[in-house]
């Protein structure tokens, strides 16, 4: 099986989300974004309160004493979640580069979740299907970014 | 709220949650560094404790779902004119502790504010209006020393300036921000300060705590500020920013020093003022080798010889009521420029008494120092800056035509960026990043904002003093300053308007 690299992807003309630690401040409203705009509503309450268990976020704000980032899908140039995926229910569009998960076709394996090199990809317990970041196809600014007060996350090309 | 003393239970504020609204996704837990906010495991809810609550606001500001409000407690005891709920609560505080009661920004009792009581003229037929959008209008201030007469020399044929002047600075604007010292505020904060300083062309002030090695840079926006503590003072500093300011005194606790406690001394801050860490740095009330104008003029000119006659030497004393006397002796002492700063000016930790009780409205101060130094011949000889209680352009403006060359501004500049007054700025668990080093909330404070925010405070405030300038007929800030004929007074008596030097309004 390949291995995705651990640097994070860079170039290939294609946004990506990226961290600054530095000004990360733990609060996880990039987490109620991606829940809410993930949402049937779309609305932060009804996201919440009308939809149980509730809804996993895409991404994760990880914390180890002061210091926190919140971290979603590389979209790798290789993806080692594409090569683990038994259905294909995973692909990479060669056009945006996001790398897809159709929930359809996800048969709840995990292997994704354990191939994924940066632990982005979760469980989503209720329907027995992972779920992992899309960019928030749709979107010009993802959610959690927008959602960021303190513009610890940036969509932009490096 | 069981096991807490009865008379704690009289909180300021009481957190109203909407139960239909809140998502118990725990923002507001994280975001409270007081612990009003906790979330309980056991049944997925966060709970409010409105007791913690120092009514800061930056959890109702972070509730993704409107779901929060804080007020102030409508719980009130039987009115009473003199026994004041905020008495009251005190004595009980105190009887609980036995110490002195602390508080942070400025002073808060409703005493006037003269910027209220004063108006500015705009011009009407006899006088042309300016539109500041279509004519230059200049705000450029000049800083220092200025001769008491201009010499020319035309000897050659080509006309000059003899003799040349004293180190001068140019500021854009006539506002700079307030000393603010690394350790009461922290490093973020100052990246934001330094950068907007650079960018909009005007300057700030390290405060007593030294300048952090990365902020050199921002050296032609720079003061550095040498306290009765001298921290982290040494030639390279001196040398690093455009003026040395030397801080006698500060409004919000006049006479009194200053104590940073030593949990607040980290490696950083450590080094930045040469102490050991976990060291209390202690500021003496008054500076120990000055106890005269004499021992003040020695003062600066040690650190004009350390700077080489290349730097200004800014004299700052808290407004107290012989201000006008001291303010003579400052000049005469060699002050290029004099600070004055009222009692309405912030600070991150003083005794609720001092700060409440000492001390002397701006307004009276700048105009009283304007006037003595006027009458003495020698209000060329110094700048006159003015701190405490700026809140917004119209009374920077005002201060102007009262006399002043610029004005500080500390509070607002922190508002800027986020402080909502709460005045737990001595707690050092500022939740808004500010008045913090700690790690976890000193992080709140993103320098590129907060560079942004500042910086656009300036911009608005410039635009807007130029509008007012230019309704007053006026195209230059030099052409306001201690123009007194542009102020009437509004609800003043005879003695307030004699030392304000202002007719009432309709005279």
């Amino acid at each position: 099986m390949r291995r995705a690299t651990l640097k994070p992807p860079e170039g290939n003309g294609m946004k990506r989300v990226y961290q600054k630690e530095d000004v990360c401040i733990g609060c996880r409203l990039c987490e109620i974004g991606c829940i809410v705009e993930h949402s049937p509503a779309k609305d932060v309450v009804k996201a919440f309160r009308n939809v149980s268990p509730r809804p996993e976020p895409r991404n994760i704000v990880e914390e180890r004493g002061p210091l926190s980032f919140s971290v979603n899908c590389r979209h790798c140039d290789e993806p080692a979640c594409l090569h683990a995926c038994i259905s294909g229910a995973i692909a990479k569009d060669p056009l945006t580069g996001i790398v897809g998960q159709d929930p359809e076709k996800c048969v709840g394996c995990w292997s994704c979740i354990m191939a994924c090199p940066f632990g982005v990809i979760r469980k989503n317990g209720a329907q027995s299907k992972a779920v992992k970041c899309d960019l928030c196809a749709g979107r010009t600014i993802p959610a959690c970014v927008e959602a960021c007060p303190n513009r610890a996350l940036v969509f932009e090309e490096r | 709220m069981l096991y807490c003393a009865p008379n704690k239970k009289y909180s300021d504020f009481i957190i109203v949650r909407d139960p239909d609204k809140c998502i118990d996704c725990r923002v507001c837990a994280r975001q409270c560094s007081y612990e009003a906010h906790v979330y309980d495991e056991s049944t997925g809810k966060v709970f409010s404790d409105d007791t913690r609550c120092v009514g800061c606001h930056r959890c109702e500001a972070f509730c993704p779902s409107g779901a929060l409000l804080i007020r102030q407690n409508p719980s009130e005891f039987r009115d009473n004119a003199v026994w004041k709920p905020w008495f009251i609560k005190n004595i009980y505080k105190q009887a609980e502790t036995g110490g002195v009661l602390l508080t942070g920004m400025g002073n808060s009792y409703p005493y006037p504010v003269y910027w209220d009581k004063m108006l500015l003229d705009a011009s009407q037929v006899t006088n042309p209006s300016i539109d500041p959008l279509r004519e230059p209008m200049e705000l450029k201030t000049y800083l220092g020393s200025k001769p008491d007469a201009l010499r020319i020399d035309a000897g050659s044929g080509e006309v000059r300036l003899a003799g040349g002047f004293t180190p001068q600075i140019a500021i854009n604007y006539p506002i700079l921000f307030s000393a603010m010292s690394y350790g009461s505020i922290n490093l973020n904060v100052h990246k934001g300060l330094a950068r907007a300083a650079e960018e909009m062309g005007i300057l700030y002030n390290t405060g007593e705590g030294g300048l952090h090695a990365s902020l050199y840079r921002y050296g032609r926006n720079t003061i550095v500020q040498c306290a009765s503590g001298r921290f982290g003072v040494h030639s390279e500093y001196l040398n690093a920013g455009v003026a040395v300011e030397i801080k006698i005194g500060q409004g919000a606790k006049p006479g009194i020093g200053g104590h940073l406690p030593g949990e607040k001394i980290g490696p950083e801050i450590s080094r930045t003022r040469m102490i050991p860490i976990g060291a209390d740095a202690l500021s003496p009330a008054p500076h120990h080798d000055i106890y005269s104008i004499e021992d003040l003029r020695q003062l600066i000119y040690a650190i004009k010889e350390a700077t080489d006659y290349k730097k200004l030497v800014f004299v700052k004393i808290a407004a107290v009521h012989n201000s006008a006397a001291i303010a003579s002796g400052m000049v005469r002492a060699g002050a290029d420029v004099i600070t004055l700063d009222g009692f309405r000016g912030g600070t991150g930790a003083a005794p609720t008494m001092i700060r409440d009780n000492v001390g002397i409205p701006i307004e009276m101060a700048l105009a009283s120092v304007d006037e003595r130094l006027r009458q003495e011949g020698i209000r060329n000889q110094a700048s006159l800056l003015v701190a405490g209680g700026i809140r917004c352009s119209a009374d920077v403006v005002k201060a102007i035509a009262l006399g002043a060359d610029a004005v500080y501004i500390g509070t607002a500049a922190l508002i800027s960026v986020g402080c909502t007054v709460c005045q737990r700025c001595y707690t050092g668990k500022c939740p808004w990043g500010i008045a913090t080093n700690d790690p976890f909330l000193a992080k709140r404070i993103n320098p590129e904002i907060a560079h942004e925010k500042l910086a656009n405070l300036i911009r608005a405030w410039g635009h807007e003093i130029q509008e007012m300038l230019g309704g007053m007929g006026i195209n230059a800030i030099e052409s306001l300053r201690g123009n007194r004929e542009k102020l009437r007074g509004i609800g003043l008596n005879e003695s307030e308007m004699n030392i304000l030097g202002i007719k009432h309004a309709g005279a």
